[in-house]
């Protein structure tokens, strides 16, 4: 069990645009963006097995989602966060006078959380706002 | 409706050879009218200047490129006070590229309620109407741009006038368009390959077509289909010295060509901005104004109108539809370039641009405009515009009017001017001490424009049966005289202003956003299946958009739409 | 039996399909089939055929829950927290029709509200760096007829844009590009070996933020001047290869997207994207599009230039227009607490601001109006369903290379349902009466 540090990016991607216009309170959009893409060499550094849950930590907050080997990879040093709930509880927030928070570029902490839930997007966003 | 009685104000309309006289204008229902009952509301215009709402025949207000020019230039809204919404006004700011509100408040300032875009992309046409709608006040249209379109370019290679009527017409009826504008002819098209055609012999890649053929085609083509207004030509060869040459070559391709429509026009073409095509030298070292030679071609053949574009030494910003023009203007100033290439159709590009007088170039550039105006021998053929805001914006035309009345104003100026003697030396205008008066002002700013666009039925002049669009300026022409601050601030300051016999301006403020109408024309050519056959290829195999997709909905994108029905099917 | 609704366009992304054909049934009540869309596209007509769909307005209770009202209702309270605050945000926009964005507009000048839409967290960056450099750029048919070379810079349009590849500049076969994919060399820039990158001629392997190094590499390139042996992760050999390709093009097409505006150096990385853009045009024909997201975020831009010369977050709480990104912009605002009331149509900033940003709309009086339940409707005071525009109202809408195409109503909406545009007036006049000007 260890932790290793990354590069987070997000994005989109066409099962994160599908489940969204299917509906974000529905599982389909957890199972599209509740997950961080790896690569196979940074999921071997962490010691655990794919398709299983992680803490993601950065300096600006703190989220569970599901580690899966990368889709469109090798990245190496570099996690992928689908754009969403999930990937906006770490992204860095600051714009530098842009209006821009830098969505791209964050640096993360990732640990191994397997016993933890991933949450639906709904019940992230509550729960950070304290509901 | 109201009636209204505007009484004994000094009244200018060319349209009855009226120079001033003491006169009352009634107006009844929406319509100048002989007399009407006590009742009238009456403006008194003692002391002051009456003329009918001013016509401008060429102006970049709506449409995408003047968008683009408006989101590129934040900095432009710092040019000019940020006015706050009050009454019936909404917010409105910038200077060169104001938005659509400050545009329709600043054109009612300055006492003018008809306004045509001139240059519309069709494949933009949408965008340009939808600006039009939300532009309060003034009647307005546009001419959509044919000059480099595809399949102008192979029927007229072709020879096959009849096809190139009928898809004029067509266009005309999907995009809701005035008329037929034609922006350096080839020349944009060229531009798809980064390339030009500076003269009017210089063959456009691949369709092997010349700018001639290309201007020729279009005026015949005008001519056949019987059109309100004529073609309306921006050259090749803009802004570059030794220019001349080109433009009199274009001006040329009209001799001999007869008009024949129902709208009173009498010019088979029209030459925009006539002032950037009127340039001698080889370089910018010896370039100087060959004015004379243009405006004297134009003095002598009388199925040509021109406007002239005048450069009012402001900081601005250009925009047209001669992209390549507008990569050569960025060469030179390196100031920030926008451009568009629109499938199938044309383009545009969009530099701001300082004009300093104490730039030589500019000093010169401005004696041009001037110089020309004040040899034109008849002000209904050459008309009072900046080619907004190409050589400076709209808001400047009073200042203009100054320039032309005043000889005095304009010697102040160039006394001021860095290189004022390179700058006399370049142009005969410094010897010229003509000031024209305000009769050949309303000749240059509403009875010839609205003229040479044939709707001298419904605006331009005071006669009985026109729409009721009146100005009223706080100028005394027995006591003013020709004070140049005077003429700068009445022409600017309308006191009133009626337009469709409703009044906009009341005792300077504006009261009413009015009822806007939009001009299009709707010319019913014979059947045309060939034509047919080809716009639906093109759509299929070349266009982005699908052929439904492509017209534009009087009901979802134009504000009281007014359409021209003409009959070309003999 | 059933009929064919033909030319639809697709209310998903800028790409703006305008070629679907959706069957939909007798009554016009039910969609049937969606043909031509991309897998994206189809579900979002698909699913405003759910038969959960939330149809009447609702207010959150003190105890979480949701209580329905009437539109009238919804309107009276959005007008009143608009009318209270004294810096509304107005967030959005870029989900809806030109029309709607229009009426909207009218709301933020009567009650002094910042306009901001989606470019703030998508092309924002693109469109500050216009006002430095300004942007040579075409029209998509213009990519299709006449471009030989395609860059993909920083976006995957295999994922965020399905059919661009196909419609507009991977595989058409236009007037001078008869051979189709043929007639083109592709070139793709990302940090990531993406499905776009699977299609190109050249993938080049950026280094995650170090996209302004590269292109800047790539113009000393044109030039023929040196360079390190390795910039941003590229071996110098590839950026003189890639930038010898792009000089041979005849019509050289960018197309950008969220990796250079995401990435540190934000506008910093346009500004250089469209510099070698212009800098091509000294050898060759070139143009540069930004891939923009929503429908209509183009749309958005375009009626707030027009009315108030500004493209994104326009600031008319001092009683005229202000632009200052950075400080008028939505996140920078929220995450100041400079906002005492939040007003959204038209996007979902719950799912895509940073969190902290959304923390803070919840603490606000807010309305959030969208036909889905979102997380931005979780976390507001009040949640109003509007019909889907482009498929149960039609309205103007701005592709991403700025043509308007009018979209379609294809289907009714669901009985007693607003549009956008028609609850945006209910609430317009309550402001005016508010107000006192009615």
């Amino acid at each position: 069990m260890n932790t290793i540090t990354l590069n987070l990016i997000t994005g989109r991607t066409i099962q994160q645009g599908v489940s969204m216009e299917s509906g974000k309170e529905k599982p389909d959009y957890m199972k599209a963006c509740g997950i961080i893409e790896l690569d196979p060499s940074d999921i071997k550094k962490l010691g655990i097995w794919k398709n299983t849950n992680v803490r993601v930590t950065s300096e600006y907050g703190s989220i569970i989602v599901k580690a899966i080997e990368a889709t469109q990879g090798p990245h190496p040093g570099i996690g992928w966060i689908p754009m969403g709930p999930w990937a906006n509880m770490v992204v860095d927030i600051n714009t530098y006078s842009t209006g821009m928070p830098t969505f791209k570029g964050t640096k993360v902490t990732v640990e191994p959380a397997e016993n933890e839930t991933v949450l639906d997007s709904l019940s992230v966003v509550l729960k950070a706002c304290g509901q | 409706m109201t009636e209204i009685l505007i009484k004994n104000g000094f009244v200018f309309d060319p349209t009855q050879e009226i120079k001033g006289d003491k006169k009352d204008i009634a107006v009844k229902d929406g319509k100048i009218v002989d007399k009407v009952s006590s009742s009238a509301k009456v403006i008194d215009a003692t002391g002051m200047t009456v003329m009918a709402g001013g016509v401008d025949i060429h102006t970049h207000v709506a449409g995408a490129k003047v968008n683009v020019g408006r989101n590129f230039r934040p900095e432009d809204k710092l040019q000019a006070v940020y006015e706050p919404a009050r009454g019936v006004r909404h917010m409105s700011g910038g200077y060169s590229v104001p938005t659509v509100f400050k545009t329709a408040y600043k054109y009612a300032d300055l006492g003018y309620t008809t306004v045509f875009e001139a240059a519309m992309p069709p494949l933009y046409a949408r965008h340009t109407h939808e600006e039009m709608r939300d532009t309060p006040i003034l009647d307005q249209g546009a001419f959509p741009m044919f000059g480099n379109n595809w399949f102008m370019l192979d029927y007229l290679k072709n020879q096959e006038y009849d096809n190139a009527a009928a898809y004029i017409a067509w266009l005309l009826r999907s995009t809701k368009g005035y008329g037929i504008k034609c922006v350096n002819p080839g020349g944009t098209e060229a531009w798809g390959w980064g390339l030009n055609c500076l003269t009017v012999n210089d063959p456009v890649p691949y369709f092997e077509i010349t700018p001639r053929e290309i201007i020729s085609g279009l005026i015949n083509a005008n001519e056949s289909l019987l059109l309100p207004h004529s073609m309306h030509l921006h050259g090749n060869n803009l802004g570059n010295p030794g220019n001349y040459t080109t433009t009199l070559d274009s001006l040329k391709i009209a001799e001999g060509v007869k008009t024949d429509n129902k709208f009173g026009r009498e010019q088979v073409l029209h030459h925009t901005h006539i002032q950037f095509h009127s340039y001698g030298g080889t370089t910018w070292a010896d370039f100087e104004s060959k004015g004379p030679e243009v405006m004297d071609y134009i003095n002598k053949n009388k199925n040509i109108t021109c406007d002239i574009g005048f450069v009012t030494l402001d900081e601005t910003t250009t925009m047209t539809g001669d992209g390549p023009f507008e990569h050569h203007l960025t060469a030179l100033n390196h100031l920030k370039w926008a451009n568009t290439d629109v499938e199938v159709e044309c383009g545009s590009g969009i530099v701001p641009y300082v004009y300093s007088k104490d730039v030589y170039v500019c000093g010169v550039q401005w004696s041009i405009g001037l110089e020309m105006a004040l040899l034109a021998k008849d002000h209904m053929r050459c008309h009072l515009t900046t080619d907004h805001p190409n050589a400076g914006p709209f808001t400047r035309y009073p200042r203009v009017m100054k320039w032309l009345m005043n000889q005095e104003s304009r010697e102040a100026l160039l006394h001021t001017m860095k290189n004022e003697d390179k700058v006399r030396d370049r142009s005969s205008l410094s010897s010229i001490d003509r000031e024209l008066t305000l009769y050949e002002i309303a000749m240059m700013t509403r009875a010839g424009t609205a003229k040479a666009l044939g709707l001298a039925d419904r605006c331009g002049g005071l006669g009985i049966g026109l729409q009721a669009d009146i100005a009223v300026y706080p100028f005394n022409p027995e006591t003013d005289g020709n004070d140049a601050e005077k003429i700068e601030w009445a022409f600017g300051n309308a006191v009133y202003l009626v337009k469709d016999g409703q009044i906009i301006i009341n005792d300077s403020e504006i009261v009413s956003n009015g009822n806007k109408k939009t001009y299009w024309v709707d010319v019913t050519t014979n059947p045309n299946k060939q034509v047919e056959r080809d716009i639906s290829e093109m759509f299929t195999k070349y266009y982005t958009v699908t052929e439904k997709n492509y017209d534009v909905e009087e009901h979802a994108f134009m504000k009281n739409p007014f359409v021209i029905k003409v009959d070309a099917t003999q | 039996m059933s009929k064919l609704v033909t030319d639809v366009i697709c209310p998903f992304c800028g790409t703006l399909c305008d070629d679907l054909e959706v069957e939909v049934s007798d009554d016009g009540k039910q969609i049937l089939e969606v043909r031509n869309a991309c897998a994206i596209g189809a579900t979002k007509f698909l699913h405003s055929q759910a038969s959960d769909r939330i149809i009447r307005p609702r207010m959150k209770q003190d105890d979480g829950t949701w209580k329905d009202v009437s539109y009238a209702e919804a309107a009276k309270y959005a007008a009143k927290i608009l009318c209270e605050a004294k810096k509304p945000l107005m967030y959005g926009w870029s989900s809806t029709s030109c029309e709607a964005q229009a009426t909207g507009h009218m709301i933020a000048e009567q009650v002094g509200g910042i306009v901001d839409n989606t470019a703030t967290v998508c092309h924002g960056p693109s469109l500050i760096a216009v006002h430095d450099v300004g942007i040579p750029s075409c029209t998509l048919g213009e990519v299709k007829n006449r471009a030989d070379r395609i860059v993909f810079w920083g976006c995957n349009p295999a994922h965020a844009h399905p059919r661009h590849m196909s419609r507009y500049s991977i595989f058409p076969r236009g007037y001078f590009t008869g051979k189709g994919s043929k007639s083109r060399k592709i070139i793709v820039v990302d940090p990531r070996p993406t499905d776009t990158a699977s299609l190109a001629d050249y993938h080049v392997q950026v280094e995650q933020g170090r996209d302004y190094e590269l292109l800047n590499a790539i113009r000393v390139a044109f030039k023929n001047g040196p360079l390190p042996d390795v910039v941003a992760g590229v071996p110098k050999e590839k950026i003189y290869e890639v930038s010898r390709v792009l000089k041979s093009g005849r019509f050289v097409v960018i197309f950008f997207g969220m990796g250079v505006t995401h990435s540190l150096g934000k506008n910093h990385n346009i500004d250089e994207a469209i510099a070698v853009t212009s800098d091509l045009n000294a050898y060759t024909k070139a143009s540069i599009i930004p891939m923009r997201g929503h429908y209509n975020v183009t749309g958005s831009g375009q009626v707030l230039g027009w009315q108030f010369g500004f493209p994104f977050c326009v600031d008319l709480s001092r009683g005229f227009a202000r632009y200052n990104p950075g400080e008028t912009s939505s996140n920078d605002l929220l995450l100041r607490n400079e906002v005492d009331a939040c007003f959204v149509l038209g996007s979902d900033p719950g799912s895509h601001f940073p969190n902290k940003s959304v923390q803070e709309i919840y603490k606000l009086p807010s309305v959030c109006i969208d036909p889905h339940m979102t997380p931005t409707a979780a976390v507001s005071k009040c949640h109003v369903p509007v019909a889907f525009v482009g498929v149960e109202v039609g309205g103007s809408c701005y592709r991403m290379d700025n043509v308007p195409i009018e979209s379609r109503k294809v289907v009714d909406p669901p009985a007693g349902m607003l549009t956008d545009d028609e609850f945006l007036k209910l609430v317009l006049a309550e402001v005016m009466t508010i107000k006192g000007a009615a």
